[in-house]
């Protein structure tokens, strides 16, 4: 099912139907009849039988929906975003952030602090690096804006912590050298579109 | 006619017998109203595919001890402007009823207590506390004195909701009174007895005696007017959440709440030994499975009618209530009455 028909504002050309409502008895005879009828139709009794049905539906054939949640979490959607993390080159290991400073400029909670300094191959280098969580909202610009793909967002959504308002350090976010290979591409905000190459043009040289 | 001359060769009652089952049924059927309410929730969520208590021990069974240090460690609130007194007894009018009628119903099987025993050793232990010879007038008697309970309750509190719970009170169980009394008196014409022992000889003939095959309609009003005797869904107006807090109990806490409960649960099963005893073979043999396992299972049946029927049908307005009761259920319930009457008359 797609989201085309949630999308449809039009309200005309939709087809709409009026339920079968039959009118209102009148008479006493009729309103009688009708008593009669609702009664011994038996619809109380689908309504049981529907319940005990569940019942067990959910009790053998494992259509219980409760997840126990500490012990069980549902996947969720790699578009979600949730605490950052700081991605590393496969081959290399090293960061990939360049330290552009997009995502700093563009953060509008303004939570992104950075430094940045020249090493000695004149290439540069992230030397400072925080999201204050507690004003991050989120919004997943810093991760759509990143040229790299070295900063998006994980999947950890249990952010609970003691102090409102709780630093990360860059060293906090970045994938553990050690867990280098269990480092998962990105596939939210910013990240290259499944049909990417289909969307690539010759650049026009004329202007 | 073994069963019926069995009864005369029964040992003597004596005060410490039923001194003995007084006792029994109090700390039973208390530890049962308990262990309904898990019933209750665990069977809710089954039908709504949830798990309902797991956590407090093995499959949640725990979950009753939980609730009843809760519920005895509860702050006792009386409101400032309530009439303490009246306050304070409604909830044990309520409790109390509802064990006073379980002392006219059989409940577990008769047992004398093995000579060993040091001082009772000997004693008979009957099945119904007191067999009054108005067993049936004395249990439904005893029933409709527990509308006190809430109807006091709801008026000593000082609250809006509580006014309205009384009010519902009041309407609900006056009018659905009238139905049980009628729908019983049905079986009684045909029993002509109000004893319950009698009752269930009138049924020993096996399963074609039971009298829900001569009396199907009075079977069908006694079930509704004890679900709405019992204060369940679809007639659980006194209380109904959604629309008046929590009725005649908004300002009840810790163990006068409890109480109301208790008295509820013990209720629902009043109202199942009831109909079990006078509609369905009571504790007659069936078959190979013995008088004493039947009448549990069907007092469990009509146990669990009750929440299945909660999990399944929405409740009704107070106005509905009232039309099905004075213009549906209590004519049908004279004209089965009459019907009954000329059938046994020709």
């Amino acid at each position: 099912m797609g989201l085309e028909q949630f999308k449809n504002r039009n309200v005309g050309t939709q087809e709409y139907r009026v339920l079968d409502l039959q009118e209102s008895p009148k008479t006493p005879m009729a309103k009688f009849v009708q008593v009669a009828k609702r009664t011994f139709k038996g619809e109380l009794f689908v309504g049981l039988g529907v319940t005990v049905r569940e019942m067990f539906n959910a009790l053998f054939r494992g259509q219980m929906h409760t997840v126990k949640y500490p012990l069980e979490k549902l996947p969720i959607s790699p578009r979600y975003r949730a605490i950052h993390e700081m991605l590393r080159l496969l081959e290399s290991g090293h960061y990939r952030c360049i330290g552009c400073g997009l995502c700093e400029k563009i953060c509008i909670s303004n939570c992104i602090t950075m430094e940045t300094r020249y090493d000695e191959n004149q290439r540069k280098e992230v030397s400072e690096y925080t999201i204050n969580f507690g004003r991050c909202i989120f919004c997943g610009y810093c991760a759509e804006v990143c040229p790299e793909l070295a900063i998006v967002h994980g999947p950890r959504y249990e952010t609970a912590s003691e102090q409102r308002a709780s630093f990360s350090l860059f060293e906090d976010m970045l994938t553990p050298i050690d867990k280098l290979s269990l480092q998962q591409e990105y596939d939210g905000f910013g990240s290259v579109s499944p049909n990417a190459d289909e969307n690539i043009k010759k650049t026009p040289l004329a202007y | 006619m073994e069963t019926t001359t069995l009864i005369g060769q029964l040992p003597e009652v004596t005060a410490a017998g039923v001194a003995i089952k007084a006792i029994l049924i109090l700390a039973i059927i208390s530890a049962i109203a308990g262990f309904g309410t898990y019933l209750e929730r665990k069977v809710l969520a089954f039908m709504q595919r949830r798990l309902g208590p797991t956590h407090v021990g093995p499959y949640g069974l725990l979950q009753i001890a939980a609730d009843g240090i809760k519920l005895f460690t509860k702050e006792d609130i009386v409101p400032q402007h309530a009439n303490s007194l009246i306050f304070k007894v409604a909830p044990v009018i309520t409790a109390a009823t509802a064990f006073i009628a379980l002392a006219g119903v059989p409940v577990f099987p008769d047992f004398t207590i093995p000579e060993f025993v040091p001082v009772l050793g000997g004693t008979f232990v009957p099945s119904i506390a007191s067999d009054v010879n108005v067993g049936i007038l004395f249990v439904i008697g005893m029933m409709a004195a527990g509308l006190y309970g809430p109807l006091l309750a709801g008026m000593a509190q000082a609250n809006k909701w509580g006014i309205i719970g009384a009010a519902r009170t009041a309407i609900q169980f006056l009018s659905y009174e009238v139905v049980t009394g009628l729908s019983l008196l049905a079986p009684i014409m045909l029993v002509g007895s109000l004893s319950l022992i009698d009752f269930n000889e009138a049924q020993s003939g096996g399963f074609t005696s039971w009298f829900i095959w001569q009396q199907p309609v009075a079977f069908v009003l006694f079930l509704i007017a004890g679900f709405a005797e019992t204060n369940r869904t679809p007639f659980d107006l006194l209380e109904h959440e959604a629309e008046v807090i929590s009725g005649y109990a908004t300002e009840y806490s810790g163990m006068r709440w409890g109480m109301f409960f208790i008295g509820e649960y013990a209720n629902m099963i009043t109202i199942s030994i009831l109909a079990a005893v006078v509609f369905l073979g009571g504790y007659n043999d069936f078959g190979f499975i013995a008088g004493w396992i039947m009448i549990l299972l069907k007092v469990a049946f009509f146990f669990f009618l009750m929440l299945w029927v909660r999990a399944a049908w929405p409740h009704v307005r107070p106005d509905q209530l009232m039309w099905l009761c004075w213009k549906v259920l209590m004519p049908i319930a004279v004209i089965n009455v009459v019907v009954t009457g000329i059938v046994m008359m020709v």
